[in-house]
């Protein structure tokens, strides 16, 4: 009987300890991060450069976050708003990741802060600039390592402003990021002196621009500010000036205008400023090592998106190693992000109370194939964050 | 508005008008003489787009050997078609017609994605029209535009001739009002469909080629079109020629003038256009009365 007794107990014991040693297992098992991310479509090229930002700075670290190793699953969403809550909803309910890092497109990234806010799983958005994603959307769990449209427009309207122009037009398609990049530019500039006389704006993704060439040509404004980005922008940007107009108005725009469409815009862009977080000849030390890396990883010249999803891995450390490697410390992860400065190759960044960056935004000028900084446009700009209650 | 606009927004309306008719006119050919509701046609302005990028690497300084090319291509294309899949569809109801075509659309989208991928692409005008002209000491206007413009113009021409003055014409128009009769006069009628629709297609897709340089290729651009397409030809009168031209100017105008002076109803102007004319003509401009 005590023999068998004895027996038990040692099963016992070795039961638990295996079940012991499973759970220390689990402790160290991978951390799930799940990019959602345009891999194909309109924006691919900026999915990439994303994805290569983040796995660059996974690698600098080692190959491990907060003493964690990083398990890697992936979703093209297409830049389909359509598709967009079925995609996230993969990658939580399927998969479940411990974290979300997506997206560009505006209207997807809308669908996903709602799957995260209603799920709590960790998200980190490394473009879409929509204001209400650390607006009315605010939530503990979603941060953006990039900016918001409201935020890299602002500024161009304070330059333009102090470059004395007194009326200007503006142009962007009908839609959220087109709108609230310029309302932004309308903020910026009227607070400063101008006078936004007219706003026009198209359908998406319509590029048929003569109509509004020819009304831009008749108003005659000071400057003109618009809002596109990828093939929009090149299309924009040189019919703007094959008309004529860059000789005599202006053209401004956040710096999306001539981010990696410089090469098609060529000979149109010469000279255009815009403003942005980022610009390709910054100088520091932190963006020099950056790009020197990227290059040799990539065979790649890096871009804003690269940035952004260099230091959207950054923050993910930054939480991870406050939360000892467990990301279910939600408060620990989430206090140490806001109380953190992020080494970025744009230059140190805090996070706002709402999540998004507080950074300078730089004014740039196109010289050849590059968008050269030219001076600060405005220093440690916060988005107003409205309507976020948090 | 002082008169210089004024001229420069006409120029662009009707620059926009003239490559609406050609579209809508292989539509309403379809439609008028066929009785086919082609739902897929707005593919084959996409067509003609993409082939535009394809071709522009190779024959884009000879930019009209390039249009004549792509029409000899999409050609062919609009009479294999006719014999696959729109012969079997002239007995068929609406509906069924539809359905089938709608499908099409499915398949050339996913073609297309296989072929060329999603991505957005633009195509160099080439170099003999790339320059611009100033007008009115405006601005400049692009010397691309008039080109399009007065494309588009010997086109309609052409077939406007066709239509009223030539036997084939005669014959078209003939299949269009009484299928039966003229089948009954010995007139090959299916070779005569498998023709009209082959010249339809490649209308579209000539249109979608010199749209090209002046928008951009990107995946479904044919069904933003196609709507603007059935409402030229449900404004024009279904089946008349002469009223898908006076249907494309007037939506060209009211489109350009809307955009900028209506901003805040630029999306829905040809709407109203629309609805106002079918109250007034429910037929349409130069529809036959039924």
């Amino acid at each position: 009987m005590s023999k068998q007794w004895a027996t038990w107990s040692k099963a016992t014991a070795i039961a638990l300890a295996t079940a012991a040693s499973c759970g220390s297992v689990m402790a160290q098992e991978k951390i799930k991060v799940g990019f959602m991310l345009p891999f194909s479509g309109t924006y691919a090229a900026l999915g990439v450069a994303i994805e290569n930002g983040f796995r660059m700075q996974v690698a600098e670290q080692g190959g491990k976050l907060g003493g964690r190793e990083i398990e890697y699953f992936k979703v093209d969403d297409e830049s389909d708003p359509a598709k967009a809550t079925d995609n996230v909803n993969r990658l939580i309910k399927r998969d479940k990741v411990d974290v979300i890092v997506g997206t560009v497109h505006s209207g997807v990234a809308m669908a996903m802060a709602k799957a995260a806010k209603e799920s709590g799983t960790v998200l980190i958005v490394p473009n879409a600039g929509a204001d209400a994603v650390t607006g009315p959307m605010c939530a503990p769990n979603i941060f953006r390592s990039s900016f918001t449209n409201w935020q890299t427009a602002y500024p161009m309207g304070v330059v333009a402003a102090k470059e004395g122009k007194k009326n200007a037009m503006t142009l962007t398609w009908k839609y959220a990021a087109g709108e609230e990049a310029v309302n932004g530019f309308k903020e910026g500039f009227e607070k400063n002196g101008g006078k936004v006389s007219k706003q026009l704006t198209l359908p998406f993704p319509n590029v048929e621009f003569q109509a509004l060439l020819t009304e831009i040509a008749a108003a005659k404004p000071d400057a003109v500010f618009s809002f596109f980005a990828g093939a929009g922008a090149v299309k924009f940007v040189k019919d703007y000036h094959a008309s004529g107009l860059s000789k005599t108005i202006p053209l401004y725009g956040p710096g999306f205008l001539t981010d990696g469409t410089l090469e098609a815009q060529g000979e149109a862009a010469q000279g255009m400023l815009t403003t942005l977080h980022y610009a390709d000849e910054l100088g520091t030390p932190r963006d020099k090592a950056f790009r020197t890396n990227y290059a040799k990883s990539y065979k790649l010249q890096p871009d804003v998106y690269a940035v952004q999803g260099y230091d959207a891995a950054q923050m993910l450390a930054v939480g991870l190693k406050a939360a000892g490697g467990d990301i279910s410390k939600k408060d620990a992860f989430r206090t140490a992000i806001e109380k953190a400065t992020i080494a970025s190759p744009r230059g140190d960044f805090t996070l706002s109370k709402a999540h998004n960056p507080v950074q300078d935004i730089y004014l740039r000028k196109v010289d050849g194939k590059e968008n050269k900084k030219i001076g600060i446009a405005v220093k440690g700009l916060a988005d107003p964050a409205r309507g976020c209650r948090m | 508005m002082d008169l210089a606009t004024f001229l420069v927004q006409c120029l662009n309306s009707i620059q926009y008008g003239l490559l609406l008719f050609l579209l809508a006119s292989g539509l309403t050919l379809i439609f008028g003489i066929m009785g086919v509701i082609n739902l897929a046609h707005g593919s084959f302005y996409m067509i003609g787009a993409y082939m535009a990028f394809a071709l522009s690497p190779y024959l884009g300084q000879h930019f009209i050997t390039m249009l004549l090319v792509g029409v000899l291509i999409t050609v062919v294309l609009g009479y294999a078609l006719e014999w696959a899949f729109f012969s079997f569809l002239y007995e068929r109801d609406h509906l069924q017609q539809v359905l089938m075509t709608y499908g099409l659309i499915l398949v050339f989208e996913g073609l297309r994605a296989i072929l060329v991928g999603n991505d957005v692409h633009g195509v160099e005008k080439p170099a003999w029209l790339a320059g611009s002209f100033p007008l009115m000491g405006m601005m400049q206007y692009p010397w691309y535009n008039v080109f399009a413009a007065l494309a588009c113009l010997v086109v309609a021409l052409l077939m406007y001739y066709t239509v009223n003055r030539t036997r084939l014409g005669m014959m078209i128009r003939a299949g269009a009002s009484n299928r039966d009769m003229v089948r009954g006069l010995g007139i090959n009628i299916k070779r005569l469909y498998r023709i009209v629709f082959a010249v339809g297609v490649a209308l579209a897709a000539l249109a979608g080629m010199i749209a090209a340089p002046m928008s951009s290729v990107y995946p479904n651009m044919g069904s933003s079109v196609l709507i603007i397409c059935f409402v030229v030809v449900v404004i024009g009168g279904i089946g008349s020629i002469t009223g898908a031209l006076i249907a494309s100017l007037l939506v060209g105008f009211v489109d350009t003038f809307g955009k900028v002076f209506f901003q805040e109803l630029s999306g829905m102007s040809i709407y109203l256009l629309m609805a106002v004319i079918l109250v007034w003509r429910p037929e349409g401009l130069l529809g036959k009365r039924s």
